[in-house]
């Protein structure tokens, strides 16, 4: 009974979700105020029956019930409770709903913070998140319903993959899917302006902490994806540049752009027109990402059964929301105007450089992964676009990134002076390339690893440069403290996210260059030396956990005969899958991770060994929350609360002729 | 400068970035694109001798080796019409095994005595039970296409896939 009332549940949001994307778009549309009002109950009451129909489908997960076929397909009486809640989006349908949950969530917090724009705004932007919920939601009765029912019940049920009986299930779909769907917001704030043929400041004001709000949840989901893939899979790889990987690589990509781009709009109100499109491309990106992943195109962890009715359904989908909204881009473009003028030079141009690398970097990323396909899709045959590939073409188009990452913010918006920026960066310049070469001399490292170095440390000489001058300036007249509050927040942000890059490209760099790794066939008693460290095969033990067996060796790590380290890695075997599973033993530290997998075992009784030393891998994760924290910092700036209640001029006057303060620090950016 | 001239920089930067671009991408895809080939095209003599590829298909049951060291095994891919035999050093994945579905990524050994010899220096298995790696599944079904179409040539039972959904 109460999974069939998890399915009124969906269809009366359906209902409410239809509601929502027809009558407030019409209210908008003959300025009628009562059909505008509709749309924040009608928001609320879809969130409301969203919700429940995911409470009961976790329910029916918690007291197993398998009699719901979905249920009795991932999860099984053996699975522990908080694997059988995470199984409820282990598949397909389940996922699904969730993504529908985050997407009524992200309406909800649109219709409950606002109360300072204007009704007709509010009206549009939540009747096209309504008419995006209207596609997730029949989608999800018409092909995928959770609560079909198995008829027989099944006595128990197949168990959840064992890769994804881990606390990272609990975590990294929820994360990046808040992230993905998240740029929905965005995308309908734009396609409201395009609607309303007005785009100014205030506009980009509000879509700001809203980007950077999803943009904080997709790069921690994808920080969480990879820092579980480098312990889940067992072998110490992190990034595979995998089409799945790719799927949230992208819009991640071209939210890097977008936050950028706002930026601009904001302050100078120029680039609308490429905002909006970038707006259009993020949330675009995050359903063909959806569509990959989810249509069986591609055979990973992550592709669920293949239904070439979901996949056509999807794609029919997309085409209509990429398609319409480009269309309707193109018809009232010209409305929204292309804003401020600035010259070849300036803080603007450099922006814009930014962003034109990184949506190409994202074009080399999108070809790599959909060449394949196509080729496939047309009889061409089989091909595989791999890591050298990606690493051939992504990495040289990072380089100009990382250096203009530093330059922009000592370049003044409208007119910047290359002189200027020069003198303040030289000193950072000869630091970094004294380090990088001293480096490079003492270690002997190779051209790649001396060029990674010295972006890392132009990236994080420049930041901190910048936040000290910034917090030096006016030192004469007012106090420390004084200065440390006239810093805005979004200073902040900016400053912590590029030294978060600065940190991540150190990781990437000495973990991809120096990581040491040696393959063996150990018998318990024997040890194995890689680089400076001893590895000994202490002993192997059986070990019952709650649904598998397991070995579990006792491996002791010694530096120059100094015990470091016991790591325990395991061989398991999932006795409901009959699935084996290699369960690697990590020693994290701050320069290096001592990593340890078993392998399998040969007829003498000696077990595969591999094991690897990975330098300043623990950068790569500090990094990347760097970044995050610096979104969050830049999110909560007060100003997005305060002054977005006035209607904001056309252009925001910030520095129309530059002032000597200015000259001195230039004006924020994130 | 000018407006005219602004946009006009503006424009050849956006360009020379894409062309920059563009030139990366045709080299790299020169370079590291990896074609896939099924046992029967490798014993036809379709596959590239210098470059790196993957082969595809089922390890035959009965034919997984290990040499003395621990680590080097020996293996035969086959998609039921022909077979190859693969050498890898290294650990292999956990849902190897004999009678399932295997890629290999590596080249073919030059002069090597009986038949092609495959070395691998990557070996990838499929992700669970029920799914067989898309490219070891293609192979299989062209196999079984080519036995069907030219002279008979007897399989034994258990090379037939199970559970494999293509």
């Amino acid at each position: 009974m109460i999974p069939e009332l998890g399915q009124t549940a969906l269809i009366v949001a359906l209902g409410l979700s239809l509601l929502l994307g027809s009558l407030p778009l019409w209210g908008a549309y003959r300025q009628q105020a009562h059909l505008m009002s509709l749309a924040r109950p009608l928001a609320a009451g879809q969130f409301a029956f969203a919700a429940l129909a995911f409470g009961i489908l976790i329910h029916a997960f918690v007291v197993m019930d398998f009699s719901v076929a979905y249920v009795a397909d991932n999860a099984n009486s053996l699975l522990p409770v908080q694997f059988r809640v995470a199984a409820a989006w282990g598949g397909h349908e389940g996922s699904l709903l969730l993504w529908q949950l985050m997407l009524s969530g992200w309406t909800l917090a649109v219709a409950l913070f606002s109360r300072q724009l204007p009704p007709a705004t509010v009206a549009r932007v939540l009747a096209v998140l309504g008419l995006i919920s209207v596609g997730i939601l029949s989608f999800t009765l018409f092909t995928s319903n959770p609560f079909a029912r198995l008829i027989p019940s099944a006595p128990d049920g197949q168990d959840l993959n064992p890769l994804l009986q881990d606390p990272g299930m609990i975590f990294h779909p929820p994360l990046l899917y808040m992230g993905y769907v998240g740029f929905s917001v965005a995308f309908a704030f734009a396609i409201a302006a395009l609607l309303e043929g007005k785009l100014d400041a205030a506009w980009a004001k509000w879509t700001r902490p809203w980007t950077l709000a999803a943009w904080v949840f997709l790069t921690l989901g994808i920080l969480l994806g990879s820092f579980w893939a480098y312990y889940e899979l067992g072998w110490g790889g992190w990034w595979f540049w995998d089409a799945v990987e790719n799927a949230s690589f992208m819009p991640w990509l071209v939210g890097t752009a977008l936050i950028h781009s706002l930026s601009v709009s904001e302050k100078r109100g120029s680039f609308k027109n490429w905002t909006v499109l970038l707006a259009i491309l993020a949330f675009s990106l995050s359903l063909l990402g959806t569509f990959l992943v989810r249509s069986g195109v591609l055979t990973s962890v992550h592709a669920f059964a293949s239904d070439p009715q979901r996949g056509l359904y999807i794609l029919v989908f997309l085409l209509i929301v990429i398609g319409g909204s480009l269309a309707l881009y193109a018809w009232r473009a010209s409305q929204v105007g292309l804003g401020g003028r600035f010259a070849a030079f300036s803080r603007e141009s450099l922006l814009l450089l930014n962003n034109v690398f990184l949506v190409v970097s994202m074009g080399t990323v999108l070809l790599g992964t959909l060449y394949p396909l196509a080729l496939d899709a047309f009889g061409l045959g089989k091909i595989s676009v791999g890591p050298p590939y990606f690493d051939a073409v992504f990495a040289p188009l990072m380089l100009p990134l990382l250096l203009l990452i530093s330059v922009g913010p000592y370049v003044v918006w409208k007119q910047g002076s290359v002189a200027r920026a020069w003198h303040e960066l030289r000193g950072v310049a000869l630091v970094s390339v004294l380090l990088a070469g001293g480096i490079a001399l003492s270690q002997r490292t190779s051209v790649g690893v001396t060029t990674g170095l010295l972006l890392a440390f132009w990236v994080l000489l420049g930041s901190v440069q910048h936040a000290v001058q910034r917090l030096r300036a006016g030192s004469e007249q007012r106090s420390f403290a004084q200065r440390w509050r006239a810093v805005p927040l979004a200073f902040w942000g900016m400053v912590v996210a590029h030294i978060g890059v600065g940190v991540f490209v150190l990781g990437v760099t000495l973990v991809k260059g120096l990581d040491q790794v040696r393959d063996a066939s150990l018998q318990v008693g024997q040890s194995l030396t890689l680089g400076d460290y001893r590895f000994d095969f202490k002993t192997l033990d059986k070990h019952k956990g709650a649904n598998y067996l397991a070995g579990r060796a006792t491996f002791e790590v010694f530096h120059h005969g100094r015990l470091l380290a016991t790591l325990h890695p395991e061989k398991r075997f999932y006795v409901v899958q009959r699935m084996p599973m290699t369960e690697a033993a990590i020693d994290r530290g701050l320069t290096r991770d001592l990593y340890v997998s078993l392998g399998d075992t040969a007829p003498s009784g000696a077990w595969g060994v591999r094991v690897q030393v990975k330098p300043f891998m623990g950068w790569v994760w500090g990094g990347t929350l760097l970044m995050a924290l610096g979104g969050v910092l830049a999110a909560t700036d007060g100003r997005y609360r305060q002054r977005a209640r006035a209607a904001a001029p056309e252009h925001t006057p910030t520095s129309v002729t530059p002032t000597a303060a200015d000259l001195n620090v230039a004006p924020t950016t994130l | 400068m000018k407006p005219r001239h602004k946009r006009l920089t503006l424009v050849l930067l956006g360009l020379s970035g894409l062309g920059l671009a563009a030139w990366f991408v045709l080299s790299a895809f020169q370079q590291n694109l990896v074609f896939f080939f099924t046992p029967t095209q490798i014993q036809a003599g379709e596959a590239p001798a210098q470059r790196s590829f993957r082969v595809g298909g089922m390890v035959e049951a009965g034919s997984h080796r290990r040499e003395a060291d621990g680590i080097t095994h020996s293996f035969v891919v086959t998609d039921t019409a022909q077979r190859v035999r693969v050498s890898y050093q290294g650990l292999l994945p956990d849902l190897f095994q004999e009678g399932k579905g295997v890629v290999a990524q590596g080249r073919l050994q030059a002069n090597a005595t009986g038949g092609p010899l495959f070395v691998a220096d990557e070996v990838l298995a499929k992700h669970d039970e029920n799914y067989m790696p898309p490219e070891a599944a293609y192979a299989l079904e062209q196999g079984k296409a080519a036995r069907q179409s030219g002279p008979s040539n007897p399989t034994p039972a258990d090379l037939v896939p199970q559970g494999a959904r293509p």
